[in-house]
This record gives C-alpha cells, sequence and structure tokens, in this order.
C-alpha cells in the first residue's frame, strides 16, 4: 500500500505538490486555535532539525546521537546576539548558523575520523557537555533559569508577534530546508556523499576524499540545526537548557528512522507524525509515553524501513547477521 | 577518591552489561539503563512491600530483572537480529521510554529513599584521615567479588565458553552446536542481574531512586564500556573505576557544576587518540 502512495505522488507530482502547499498555506484560515499553531509550528521546527540530521545520518551514513547539541547552540547564540547586541533577527538567524557550523567543524574535524558507533558516543558525550555548558555558565546562560525575553523578528518595522505570523515564519523555513535538501542531495556534492555511505573504500578508489564530504555534510547539518535553534528561541522567546537535552536528540534521531533514512519525504513525515501523535495520545494521561515507546518497538519489527523508506532495509533472507562481523573482537 | 571507587564501582557493573551484549550482537543496548532503575524498584519493592530482608531481597530482585532482561531481549531484539543496528537502536530506545514511564506509572515520578527498609544502619570507620563506612565498604566487596563471579563464569564454565565463541563469530559458533539463542538470552540475564545489583546499591548508597535516574547511570556506564574498550570485559571494570575516579576528583577540585562533563570529556579525549578504549582491540576494516 505504502509504495502505490509513493508511486501517485511520484507521478502526480505537478498537481500534489501545489494543493500540499495550498493547504498548508491556508491552513491558519481554519485552525484559529493557538494551541494546534503551537504544534503545527512545532512540525515546521522538527522538520528542519530532522531533515538536517537526515543529510548527515541517512546521506552521509554518520550515526549523530548529539543534535540537539547543535540546536542548543543555535538558540543560545541567537539569543544572545538578539539580547546582549541587539542585533535583527535575520541577521542573528543567519550568525547563529555560521556560529553552530563552526562549532560543527571544530567537533567534525577530529570525531569524523572515527567510525560508526564511536562517532555516536563522541557526538553523545559532546551533547552532555554542551547542556552542562549551557546550565554552568551562569554568567552567559543565567544556568537553569533561562534567558527570558528574547525579542521577536521584526521586518521594516513590523513585528512578527503573533502564532500566525509565526506559523508562515516556520513554514518558509522549512520550505527553505526541505528545498536546499532536495538541491544538495541532488547535485554532485550530495552524490559524493551518498557514495560515502554506501562504501567508504570504494569511493576513495574513484578519487572522493570521504572525510571532506563528511565534514561538509556535518557542518551543513549543524549549521541548519542552528538556524531553526534561532528561531526557536525567538519564537518561544524563552530558552533554557531543558529543552536541548538527550532525549531532544533521540526524538529528531527517531524521526529520521520512522520516517525512513535517506528519504526527504521521510524525514518530513517522520516529523509530521513524531509531534502531532504524542499530542493525541494526551488523553492516555501517564500511559501515553508507555504506549509510545511500544509502538517504536512495533514499528521496528514490522517496519524497519519507515514510513518512507527506500525498502532497500528489508531484512535479510538467509538470516545472515551482517552486523556481526567475522573477525576480531575479545570477552 | 574512595567515593570515586565506590561510584566506580556501579557505574562497572553496569558497563559490564552494556559491553557483553555489544560483544555478542555488536548492538548498543540503550535501554540499559533503565534496566538498571528496574532493578533498583524492584529490590525496593521487596523490601518495602514485603518486608525482606536486604540479603534476601538482593538475590530475588537480580533474578527477577534477569527475567524481565531476558524477555526484553525476546520481544525487542530477537525477531530484528538480523537488520541493520541503527533498527536496533530505535528499538532500544522505545523499550527505555517504556521501562521509564512503566515505572513512572507503577511507583510515580517522585524519588523514594530506601533507608528504614533495608535493614542497614550507616555506621563510620576512621582510619587516620580515611572515612569510610560500612555501605562503602559493601559496596567495593560485592561489585568485586561479583566481577571476579563473572570473570570466572566466561573463562572457566562451559557457559562462558560458548559465550566467548558466540561473541567471536556467531556463524561459527551455531555450526560448532552451540544453541546462541540461549547464550544471548544468558548474557542478557546475567548483565540484566548486574544492573539490577548496580541499582541497589547505588540505591541504598545515595538512599535514593527515581524512574530518570537511569538515564545518567545507564549514559556514564556505557561512557565507561567505551572508555575501557567496548566488547571487552575486563576493559569495562577498569573504564568503570577511571570513570568513577576521575569525575569525583574532577568534582571536587575543579567544579561540581561540572561533574559530568569531566567524564565525557575524557571519553572523548580517549576515542579520539585510541578509538577502540583502553582494552579494546583494534578492528580492521577489510574491504
Amino acid at each position: 500500500m505504502n509504495r502505490k502512495i509513493q508511486q501517485f505522488v511520484f507521478e502526480h507530482k505537478k498537481v500534489v505538490i501545489p494543493i500540499a502547499a495550498l493547504i498548508f498555506l491556508g491552513l491558519p484560515f481554519f485552525v484559529t486555535n493557538s494551541y494546534f499553531l503551537h504544534i503545527l509550528i512545532m512540525v515546521c521546527i522538527y522538520i528542519c532539525l530532522a531533515l538536517s540530521l537526515n543529510l548527515v545520518t541517512g546521506y552521509a551514513g554518520q550515526l549523530v546521537l548529539g543534535h540537539a547539541a547543535f540546536y542548543g547552540i543555535g538558540a543560545y547564540a541567537g539569543a544572545l546576539l538578539m539580547l546582549k547586541l541587539h542585533v535583527n533577527f535575520f541577521a542573528a538567524l543567519l550568525l547563529s548558523a555560521a556560529i553552530t557550523g563552526f562549532f560543527g567543524f571544530l567537533l567534525g574535524m577530529p570525531a569524523l575520523r572515527l567510525r560508526g558507533d564511536y562517532l555516536a558516543i563522541v557526538t553523545l558525550g559532546f551533547g552532555e557537555i554542551v547542556r552542562l555548558v549551557f546550565v554552568n555558565w551562569k554568567g552567559l546562560t543565567r544556568g537553569p533559569a533561562g534567558l527570558p525575553g528574547i525579542p521577536s523578528p521584526q521586518i521594516f518595522g513590523f513585528a512578527i508577534s503573533g502564532r500566525t505570523e509565526f506559523y508562515y515564519l516556520a513554514l518558509i523555513l522549512a520550505l527553505f530546508t526541505i528545498f536546499f535538501m532536495v538541491k544538495l542531495i541532488n547535485s554532485g556534492v550530495g552524490m559524493a556523499m551518498q557514495t560515502v555511505k554506501n562504501d567508504e573504500i570504494a569511493a576513495e578508489a574513484i578519487g572522493i576524499q570521504p572525510r571532506k564530504y563528511k565534514i561538509m555534510a556535518f557542518v551543513i547539518s549543524s549549521a541548519f540545526a542552528g538556524m531553526i535553534g534561532c528561531f526557536f528561541a525567538s519564537y518561544l522567546s524563552y530558552i533554557s537548557p531543558t529543552a536541548f537535552v538527550y532525549n531532544t536528540s533521540m526524538t529528531i534521531l527517531t524521526m529520521v528512522v520512522l520516517g525512513g533514512l535517506g528519504s526527504i519525504m521521510g524525514s518530513v513525515l517522520g516529523a509530521s507524525i513524531l509531534v502531532i501523535v504524542p499530542e493525541m495520545l494526551r488523553f492516555l494521561n501517564d500511559y501515553r509515553m508507555l504506549i509510545f515507546g511500544a509502538l517504536m518497538v512495533f514499528m521496528m519489527i514490522f517496519k524497519p524501513e519507515g514510513f518512507w523508506g527506500a525498502g532497500k532495509r528489508r531484512r535479510n533472507i538467509y538470516k545472515i547477521n551482517s552486523e556481526v562481523p567475522d573477525h576480531g573482537s575479545n570477552s | 577518591m574512595i567515593n570515586g571507587i565506590t561510584v566506580g564501582g556501579s557505574y562497572a557493573l553496569i558497563a559490564l552489561g552494556y559491553t557483553m551484549v555489544y560483544g555478542i550482537l555488536r548492538i548498543v543496548n540503550f535501554a540499559h539503563g533503565d534496566v538498571f532503575m528496574m532493578g533498583s524498584f524492584f529490590g525496593l519493592f521487596c523490601m518495602q512491600f514485603l518486608g525482606m530482608p536486604y540479603y534476601v531481597a538482593f538475590p530475588i530482585a537480580a533474578i527477577a530483572t534477569a527475567i524481565m532482561g531476558i524477555i526484553m531481549e525476546r520481544i525487542a531484539y530477537r525477531p530484528i537480529r538480523t537488520a541493520d543496528s541503527l533498527t536496533v537502536m530505535i528499538s532500544a530506545l522505545g523499550v527505555s521510554t517504556f521501562l521509564g514511564n512503566l515505572a513512572m506509572v507503577l511507583w510515580g515520578s517522585g524519588t523514594h529513599a530506601f533507608s528504614g527498609f533495608s535493614g542497614i544502619t550507616v555506621s563510620v570507620y576512621k582510619f587516620d584521615n580515611v572515612v569510610l563506612s560500612n555501605i562503602q565498604i559493601g559496596f567495593i566487596v560485592l561489585s568485586v567479588l561479583l566481577m571476579m563471579a563473572l570473570y570466572f563464569i566466561v573463562n572457566k564454565t562451559k557457559i562462558g565458553i560458548a559465550m566467548r565463541a558466540t561473541s567471536h563469530n556467531i556463524k561459527t559458533a551455531k555450526l560448532m552446536g552451540i544453541n546462541t539463542d540461549r547464550i544471548i538470552s544468558f548474557t542478557f540475564g546475567i548483565g540484566s542481574a548486574l544492573a539490577c545489583v548496580a541499582g541497589l546499591l547505588v540505591g541504598i548508597y545515595y538512599d535514593a531512586v527515581y524512574p530518570l535516574i537511569g538515564y545518567s547511570y545507564g549514559l556514564k556506564a556505557f561512557a565507561a564500556a567505551v572508555l575501557g574498550g567496548i566488547g571487552s570485559i575486563p576493559g569495562a571494570m577498569l573504564g568503570g573505576f577511571v570513570m568513577g575516579i576521575v569525575e569525583t576528583l574532577g568534582a571536587s577540585y575543579i567544579s561540581a557544576g561540572y561533574r559530568d562533563a569531566f567524564a565525557f570529556a575524557i571519553l572523548i579525549i580517549v576515542l579520539i587518540f585510541r578509538p577502540a578504549g583502553i582494552l579494546g582491540k583494534k578492528e580492521i576494516d577489510k574491504v
């Protein structure tokens, strides 16, 4: 059934995309409840985060467990720029993307030499350290109390303050991210990244430097996370370290995998579902996350390729475990 | 320092669970921290509601946790053993969310105290300028004893040999007539039981247990396993103690707020310079 939907969307691209665009543009006219608008804005934010993580994990094949750290760096950088230096929101957006990209570069340079699981652990450790810096550097971040009073964006004297205006801004950022990612992965650079993911040694043999493309993916990914972090800070006008914990990183990763690794549409779907479903399960109160956890397990057992995955990650019919290497180990 | 060794003992016990599972299946069991938390709660339940003395509650809670670990492997990991590691990781995160919230539903999100239920009274001994409490001594002795027992099981018994064979090469082990499914269940059981003991020790030592405790301990114990070289049992023990000592010394001499950051900074530095960990073997990528 899934394949048929994919096929249908692909064949009727010219019809489906404008209709989807119209629905999203028109949503605020039907949805006036500010709680629903808030959820829609969060969907847009998580779409950006999931797409940026998808670039590095889904396309370049590098497992990152500390994506929330970049999100947080961007949020704090943007907030401080706007609060202390009174930088305009849009300049702050670009600057925080640049700053976060730089942090991504600093971490990526040494860390991307490591393979698979070890890279995951280093990024996980980095995420924890960043969070602890947010909590403890009281002079700059005010610690656990957080930063209040972050100004709203201004365009030519017109302040964006209502939920509807913020929704459109979030939508623009999400669409920009989608557009950028689609263009990037279909370009030569994107192809090179996917080659690195599929086989590093083969990539090297045909003249692609794996390290260069891994770092490039990592920096772009962190810059986008930083950009949306800046938007998040301005939207809520208050940030505290609790928003950028390990759990957030895991949620973003879950969105990417649940949606389908290496699929733009998958990340968009994964982000939407993972923001909306827990809200819909609210009537279950305490049992909400319990059921959610169980759903994640069952999803992985019965549909490991995700909602919109390419179906490549099907189970090995010969039951030979490709994840258990034949060599080296001690215990 | 003594504090560091005590805390390190618990990290080492939890890290063993990570490292054994990784050694055999090459997967990171992200739910292990929550198994540790559940173990602690099982023990508390035995002591508080069933009125057991601690020496009865410990083994019963350990067995209960081991059974839980085996069931967890059966439901969440066995069906996807042939899938890639990301799938398994998401499944593990699902289990972790499930267990964390199960504890919240069962026992509430508040902090529970152990004192008054365990039947252990704290007494303090002084040697020159070193202060030791009986809990610390018991903690260290018990964790070292358990590690020695584990070392014996893995190296000397028949099931230990089968475990090592399975971790070396699962396909060949199967061909040699080893029931690898049973070995994997056994590994999860032992790892969970050790985590349970660690959970009880931590609970008694800090006199507190809460549903989210598994998160920070799980993360640090995992870091300890990697520090020592994941997949290596002596490595996990060493990594646990190093982690505990570094973090305690860093917290007392530099800054208490960055307590956890020291552990992770050490981890990152070690990994960048020696990716396989202190006692790990380097794996070579073959074409």
